[in-house]
């Protein structure tokens, strides 16, 4: 039977994170993927955060096929299927080297990716699903089961990058099962558009590129949000909602899409392009109150499968390479002092998380999706009076200012008692502090 | 026992599309897959390998990303890949394709023995079927196409017996060694490969030859160069507006006699023809 230092779970940005930095570490890595080729499972909008990736591949930006630095971005609040309120922030800054935040098209990146992982060492296996865990008779998990003949595997230490769905760690028991109400399902298309009809509509040159996030009634009051997101020479849209509330409202993310994609204020930016392709995954949502247990003897859960997903700052994959790093360099030293992947020796993973950006993230936004599935008003009625009051501030019609004010004022107390605005502002604070 | 099964990398036809203007295929995105009538060609060598034991090499000509297929033909078990690339062979046809691949399999051959060489039927992508053929001509080899089953093999005395999918039934051939065999879908199952397949699959080098190392002989006769074939004109087929239509009726002469009237009715010509005839008949009938 095969043996190595450890396993890495899956292709996605935490498991190459992990293997890479593993095989970069000296460590004999095998990486199991059950899509054709690496990528081929994987969704994503995409953003890149460039620092997450730095920390890992210093030099990424000579070789990674990145399509535009993120130049402008704007955040749009939309109704079902008239008006947007908007602000836009560019700063020349921003289209300045090193630029910090990339366009990517996941199906790429992930290609290019795993060949960083293959070059530093590692050696990865595709279109092998991992069923079950091996483990000894004091309970330590000491390799993988695959669906494949003569399919066991042995391990020092098993690292589940597996996504989203989280299935080796659930059938195992380790963790329980996902929850429907943590995640969210997006669904996404790629538009093709000519690049130079693209950087005219959206007023960029050369790689500058454009992030449009959404929110409002466009998500027909569920939580959730939209974006549009500009490649070389195409446009990703897509929007997501919370599993429980499509069901609850019957409604799927493609007709929200349909929606979106007709929305006066998103058909003149994509209009004549042509579809390339359509995908859609689910989203670990459920923020640091839903975090499993991450680490056990001779396993660790990173990126998604953990829910490593900072929903309000529609980040992730950084999250899922961080996180993928620290599980590798916990295993690295161990590995050099010689001690075995114990629960209590890799507890340093979790130390690292503990000490970083990551947790401390996920732990400010704890409540933001209690405050989000409990009080709607924030999806929905909010929205709607923010775009009514731009439309009657900016409507000319000879009524005086001071009357319109106070017209709108009266609105938002009429569908929102004083004392409900009240306690939707220390919510809102309370939630986002 | 040395088999050589040649295999090529094809864009899975069931992801193409056709660019609505320019008519040609649109292959950005679209998954490259090993030729799925090839996979019955290796499976079937593969299956000689396990029952009278072989040394099964699989090789193709194709660009470098190539290497893909050919790994996932050692995964199921092939001993051998190499990957025939060279900037040269670019642009090749089956006539072009053929010379290289009959080079290469002569300097395989001259490194070991060759007694069969695989192929499948055709590939999806050009769906010409010249390539197996082209190679067992220039090398001299015995070729049987369309076969659905190998009935018995016996290598010391230098037989093949198959059967060949022919019109109208199923031919049984005797032939000698070496040959070359042509696939055809169906024959068999491919394997779903086992985990040391795949560890060696991931590890194993694939060997790569450029035109000196397969023994290209006249470079004339590689890439576009050697390659007359001209596409004149690239168009998708119109689809038919006539939709298929349901006649129904209770007997056999009730369903007869509506079918009659539904084909006067939509052609109108054929009753005038018919009657015409019939008049003919009737004169010819009254003068005799």
């Amino acid at each position: 039977m095969e043996q190595f230092d450890v396993i890495v779970v899956g292709a996605g940005p935490a498991g190459n994170a992990a293997a890479y930095t593993l095989a970069k570490g000296g460590l004999n890595v095998l990486q199991l993927e059950r899509g054709e080729s690496p990528g081929t499972k994987n969704v994503q909008g995409a953003i890149l955060y460039a620092d997450a990736l730095e920390k890992i591949i210093p030099d990424f930006r000579d070789s990674a096929p990145l399509e535009r630095h993120v130049a402008e971005q704007r955040m749009w609040l939309m109704d079902e299927n008239q008006s947007c309120t908007g602000v836009s922030y560019r700063d020349a800054r921003f289209s300045q080297e090193p630029f910090n935040r990339y366009t990517i098209i996941r199906a790429r990146f992930d290609r290019w990716f795993s060949e960083q992982v293959k070059a530093a060492g590692a050696l990865v296996v595709c279109e092998t699903t991992v069923t079950g865990l091996l483990r000894n008779d004091a309970g330590k998990v000491i390799g993988v089961r695959t669906e494949r003949e003569q399919g066991d595997i042995l391990a020092g230490c098993v690292i589940l990058a597996d996504g989203a769905n989280a299935l080796v760690g659930s059938r195992a028991g380790l963790r329980p099962e996902i929850d429907a109400r943590n995640m969210a399902l997006a669904v996404k298309e790629v538009l093709f558009l000519p690049k130079e009809t693209l950087e005219a509509r959206f007023n960029i040159g050369g790689k500058q590129g454009v992030v449009i996030e959404i929110a409002g009634n466009i998500t027909h009051g569920m939580a959730g949000t939209g974006f549009l997101y500009t490649n070389k020479d195409s446009i990703a849209i897509g929007i997501g909602c919370m599993l429980t509330d499509l069901k609850r409202q019957q409604l799927t993310p493609g007709q929200l899409l349909e929606g979106l994609k007709q929305h006066p204020a998103v058909a003149p930016l994509i209009d004549g392009a042509e579809m390339k392709e359509y995908s859609a995954h689910l989203i670990p949502e459920g923020g640091y109150k839903a975090l499993p247990q991450l680490v056990g003897d001779g396993w660790m859960i990173v990126g998604d499968s953990a829910g490593f997903v900072n929903a309000v700052h529609r980040e992730g994959s950084n999250l899922a390479m961080t996180s993928g790093r620290f599980a590798a360099e916990c295993l690295i030293d161990l590995h050099q002092a010689g001690k075995p992947a114990t629960a209590a020796n890799l507890s340093g993973y979790k130390q690292r998380l503990d000490d970083s950006f990551v947790m401390a993230d996920l732990k400010k936004y704890q409540h933001v999706p209690d405050l989000l599935n409990d009080q709607p008003q924030f999806l929905g009625l909010y929205p709607r009076l923010v775009g009514d009051a731009a439309r009657q501030m900016l409507v000319v019609d000879g009524e005086p200012k001071r009357a319109k004010q106070q017209r709108i004022m009266a609105q938002f107390r009429d569908k929102r008692s004083l004392l409900g605005l009240l306690g939707d502002a220390y919510r809102f604070w309370r939630a986002f502090r | 026992m040395h088999i050589a099964v040649c295999i090529k990398q094809v864009p899975d036809s069931a992801q193409i599309r056709v660019h609505p203007v320019t008519n040609t295929i649109m292959r950005q995105g679209v998954p490259a897959i090993v030729n799925p009538f090839d996979l019955f060609a290796l499976e079937e060598a593969l299956r000689l390998k396990d029952r009278l034991g072989a040394q099964v090499t699989v090789l193709t000509m194709g660009p470098p990303q190539a290497e893909d297929a050919l790994r996932k033909c050692l995964s199921y078990g092939a001993d051998r890949a190499i990957l025939i690339t060279d900037k040269v062979f670019s642009g090749a046809d089956t006539l072009a394709t053929s010379y290289v691949l009959a080079s290469a399999l002569r300097t395989l051959d001259a490194q070991q023995p060759l007694d069969l060489i695989f192929t499948g039927k055709q590939t999806i992508d050009g769906d010409t079927a010249q390539v197996g053929p082209g190679i067992a001509i220039r090398l001299g080899y015995q070729l049987l196409t369309y076969v659905s089953a190998i009935r018995d093999l016996d290598v010391d005395a230098r037989q093949i017996f198959v059967e060949r999918r022919a019109e109208g039934g199923v031919q049984v051939l005797q032939s000698t060694l070496p040959a070359v065999i042509t696939m055809l879908e169906g024959a068999n199952e491919m394997r779903f490969a086992d985990m040391p397949g795949m560890f060696r699959a991931a590890r194993q080098e694939v060997e790569r030859w450029d035109r000196e190392a397969a023994g290209i002989e006249d470079i004339k006769q590689v890439g576009l160069k050697g390659s007359p074939t001209a596409v004149a004109q690239v168009f998708g087929p119109k689809p038919k507006a006539v939709k298929a239509v349901r006649i129904e009726g209770d007997t056999p002469t009730a369903l007869a006699d509506a079918f009659v009237e539904r084909l006067f009715t939509d052609f109108p010509q054929l009753e005038d023809a018919l009657l015409e005839h019939l008049d003919q008949l009737a004169d010819l009938g009254a003068k005799s």
